[in-house]
């Protein structure tokens, strides 16, 4: 019979899930905005391996908990800025494809 | 009978399964709609079912956050951003660049390595639970040993507020003509 | 003074260097004044090297143990070079006769290049190759004596090439340098295994050491140095087959032949090995090659001087010959004899160069013998005094040819070499037989109604008489009834002076012969259709022997097809391969790879993070699964 069971390397193949999902959308996608999405969820993912290390491996400390307050901070910073550049953008060039964006060439 | 089904499984565990399927479903659901507003859409749910993850962590702070932050902030804030550059048809707003192909091949290794080291990890179990009060605990830690981090990321979000200020900041016409 | 004199013969060729730097420096302007600069350096050189000989040749103790003053040259780890003068008979007879033919030749060239507009600059290449001439000569190591040896050698190249507007000249001046680069060579690389196998190159020294040279190396070894040392002499000495520049460094101003390509210079590469003879007698293998070196190309020359036309030509051949007689004399190990004809050759045949340049000069440059003719009458000074040469050179008693080639006969006899001696007194018919063709041609017969020749001025004829009167007596030194020249100059114990009177009467029955021949030839038959009709019967050989052998014609076919040919492929190997594969290609494979690198650089940040992580998993799989690392431990489940 099939039992159903949690364990460290469960949370860790999620992540590991999750980050791959934003990975390729951060590599595929077109649209700068969808683009800033998935680094949402690759952060995430990450968040998922703190929390499980935290609760497997040192449970008294805190340490990935603290960790995953960071992380959430910075991107919420990371989202409010890099919006701010998308629209910037948007306004030199009308465009929020990424396909259009290749100043790095010059 | 359901009682015996009960009984052989934690609710924990079924907790997790549950939740973990929703979150690589809608996160895949964020990747592949079309319409960018729906990917938004898709992208809360994903949040909120990632805090429900976290609460079988035994973390229900940092799931609180998740929802306050994450589901309710960030996503705002980028249907905002979606509003801002609005086009007129919405439809076609989230497609794929040329090079889907090659970044699935990589997406597929990166998950199949990491895959397979986390399955090495094998079965830990905790050596001890998680205390009960995490609020209490992460709030002593976080103005006592961590506090330097803690001043750190708050000014962070300052430099960031700032910034996204200045960068979105409409540019005045005659400034540009000075330019 | 005599004293002065051996104390300091690095003055001897310390003069005539001095006359080179005024020249050059100071008088060049004014012709006249440069001439007698040179002479007068020449002459004051003479002097200190006669006082010097006579302090030699009066004290016997030095013809055992030889006056050796050197100082350091130079000094390193395992090489110490002296640079000194070394006076024994040997080098004192030959600074002796080079300063004094020198001597009358530069009095001849004060006459002969009158109003020639390169006067000063003639008389400067006089003087700095009497330099090093001298220098050559007093060396007392190998390395300042090979130092001089190039530089003798750089003077002859500026003297052949005197006449720069002359096509001919510059390519004999050419041909000349180069071929001696040749052979010098190989005397470079042999003086460098001396060095390397006995640790010095002062000759009191190496002769000292290769006295028992077994300690030091083996036979086989001492043959390689002795050979590759005898190859500078073979070109320097015009030794078949070498000998190709020698005729032709006759386009140089007669003098110039006279003392370089007669009397002096050419005699270095005989001098260098009787200077080493003492390594030389200990390889029996490397003596074998000088002697038949020398005694082909003794019977080669002269062979080839039968059926020349030109004077200077005609001469050249015959030195040529003359220095395989003296090759030969070494290489059966009678320095004695080889210095003795050495010593008499440069008197007749510088007499004989200069009567011919006396000749050119009457005639304005006409150098075919059979468009002269009765000059005997119109210029009787250098008549006379050629004849006197004839008469040495054929070996007619008492003149000086007869004493020294009698030597060399006698000494060849004596070794045993009966081949080589056949040869030898075959060249001795040759040589009078070829040698009195020129003079009965030129001197005797017709006189050619269009030549209105005329005595020589005289500072050109005094040379010629002091000349003819050595050429008859210089080889009284050396009589087999009393021969002061074996008493001084030998190697290993003084010449027992016997007569041979078979050999005695023999030579100069075979002198008169040849003499006879060419009387009947060309002077009894008026109309010297014999002599043609000779020509015409032995066509082959007269062909052969008129166009040398083809010797210039086989290096030139050589040249043209292995050396062209090589240097032909070596081309199309540049051009296709070093250029075109090597340097076009990895031009074509950095633009190829550049193109293909510029597409990578798309711009695309999404691009960039793509290669970003894959870059990121080629880590993380080199981390996990090499031993070392630590997060090897998680593959293995924690085994490690």
């Amino acid at each position: 019979m099939l039992t159903l069971t949690v364990s460290l390397y469960h949370y860790l193949i999620l992540s590991a899930i999750l980050f791959g999902i934003g990975l390729f959308g951060v590599l595929a996608k077109r649209n700068a905005i969808a683009v800033l999405i998935c680094i949402e969820l690759m952060l995430n993912a990450i968040n998922i391996n703190l929390l499980a290390f935290n609760k497997y491996m040192t449970p008294g400390d805190f340490i990935g908990q603290i960790f995953a307050i960071f992380v959430i901070t910075v991107a919420a910073a990371e989202v409010g800025v890099g919006l701010a550049i998308i629209i910037a953008i948007y306004r030199n060039k009308l465009s929020v494809n990424l396909d259009d964006f290749d100043w790095l060439k010059w | 009978m359901i009682m015996g089904f009960l009984n052989s499984i934690s609710y924990v565990a079924a907790a997790f399964h549950t939740l973990a399927a929703v979150v690589v479903i809608s996160a895949l659901l964020v990747v592949f709609v079309r319409n960018i507003v729906h990917s938004v859409l898709w992208l809360a749910v994903c949040f909120v079912s990632l805090a429900g993850v976290f609460l079988t962590l035994n973390a229900d702070f940092i799931a609180a956050v998740q929802v306050m932050v994450y589901a309710g902030a960030v996503c705002i804030m980028v249907v905002f951003g979606i509003m801002l550059i609005r086009r007129r048809d919405m439809g076609e707003t989230n497609l794929f660049n040329g090079q889907t192909v090659a970044a699935a091949g990589v997406t597929a290794l990166v998950i199949m390595l990491s895959g397979f080291l986390s399955f090495k990890v094998g079965s830990v179990t905790s050596p001890a639970p998680v205390p009960a009060d995490t609020v209490g605990n992460i709030a002593t830690l976080l103005l006592s040993k961590y506090v330097i981090p803690f001043e750190v990321a708050a000014l962070l979000l300052l430099v960031a507020l700032v910034g996204a200020v200045f960068l979105a900041k409409e540019v005045k016409a005659d400034a540009d003509s000075d330019s | 003074m005599v004293e002065f004199a051996m104390h300091n013969a690095w003055l001897v060729p310390l003069l005539p260097a001095l006359s080179f730097v005024i020249i050059i420096f100071l008088t060049k302007p004014w012709p006249k004044l440069s001439g007698l600069v040179t002479v007068a350096g020449m002459v004051l050189a003479c002097a200190v090297a006669s006082f010097a000989a006579y302090g030699v040749f009066t004290n016997h103790a030095i013809a055992e143990k030889p006056l050796v003053y050197a100082t350091r040259w130079f000094s390193m780890p395992g090489l110490h070079i002296d640079v000194g003068v070394q006076l024994d008979p040997t080098s004192a007879m030959m600074m002796f006769m080079v300063t004094l033919v020198a001597s009358l030749i530069f009095i001849y060239a004060t006459g002969y290049m009158k109003g020639d507009p390169g006067y000063s600059v003639f008389f400067s290449y006089l003087s700095l190759f009497g330099s090093s001439m001298l220098l050559l000569v007093i060396s007392s190591n190998l390395l300042q004596m090979f130092v001089a040896w190039e530089l003798v050698g750089l003077c002859s190249y500026l003297l052949i090439g005197f006449y720069t507007h002359k096509i001919s000249a510059r390519e004999a001046a050419k041909k000349a340098f180069v071929t001696c680069r040749v052979a010098d060579f190989g005397l470079l690389l042999g003086i460098l295994s001396l060095q390397i196998v006995f640790g010095t190159l002062n000759l009191t020294e190496l002769a000292e050491k290769i006295n028992h040279f077994e300690q030091y190396t083996t036979m086989g070894m001492m043959t390689l140095i002795a050979v590759l040392v005898f190859i500078g002499p073979i070109g320097k000495s015009g030794q078949f087959p070498l000998h190709v520049w020698l005729p032709d460094a006759m386009e140089g101003p007669t003098p110039v032949s006279a003392l370089i390509h007669a009397a002096t210079m050419v005699v270095a590469g005989v001098y260098l090995v009787g200077r080493m003879i003492f390594m030389f007698d200990k390889v029996p293998t490397a003596m074998e090659l000088v002697a038949v070196t020398g005694a082909f190309t003794a019977l080669f020359a002269a062979s080839i001087a039968i059926t020349q036309n030109e004077i200077k030509r005609i001469l050249a051949y015959s030195t040529v010959s003359q220095l395989g007689y003296m090759m030969l004399a070494l290489g059966v190990g009678s320095l004695t004899a080889s210095m003795f004809h050495l010593w008499t050759h440069a008197f007749f045949k510088a007499l004989m160069f200069l009567g011919a340049g006396s000749v050119l000069h009457a005639l304005h440059h006409k150098a075919d013998v059979w468009e002269m003719g009765g000059l005997l009458k119109k210029m009787p000074i250098t008549g006379y005094t050629f004849m006197a040469g004839c008469l040495a050179i054929a070996g007619i008693p008492p003149f000086a040819g007869f004493w020294s080639k009698d030597e060399i006969l006698l000494a060849v006899f004596d070794s045993g070499h009966y081949v080589l001696f056949t040869m030898a007194a075959l060249t001795a018919f040759m040589t009078a037989f070829y040698m009195w063709r020129l003079f009965f041609l030129a001197f005797m017969g017709d006189e050619k109604p269009e030549n209105h020749p005329h005595e020589s001025p005289w500072n050109m004829t005094m040379p010629l008489v002091v000349l003819a009167i050595l050429a008859a007596v210089g080889g009284l030194v050396g009589t087999p009834v009393n021969n002061m020249w074996a008493q001084w100059i030998y190697f290993g114990h003084p010449h027992e002076g016997h007569v041979n009177w078979l050999i005695m009467i023999g030579s100069v029955v075979l002198g008169f012969a040849g003499i006879y021949l060419a009387y009947t030839l060309y002077v009894a038959d008026k109309t010297k259709a014999r002599a043609h009709a000779m020509a015409e019967k032995y066509k082959f050989f007269h062909n052969l022997s008129y166009n040398k052998y083809y010797i210039d014609e086989i290096y030139l076919w050589f040249n043209h097809t292995i050396v062209d040919g090589s240097a032909k492929l070596f081309y199309l190997f540049d051009i296709y391969v070093v250029d075109g594969i090597i340097i076009n290609g990895i031009a074509a494979f950095t633009r190829l790879s550049g193109e293909g690198l510029r597409i990578t650089q798309t711009g695309r940040l999404q691009n960039y993070a793509l290669v970003f992580f894959l870059g990121v998993l080629a880590l993380a799989v080199a981390l996990a699964f090499t031993e070392t690392s630590a997060a090897f431990g998680l593959v293995t489940g924690g085994a490690k």
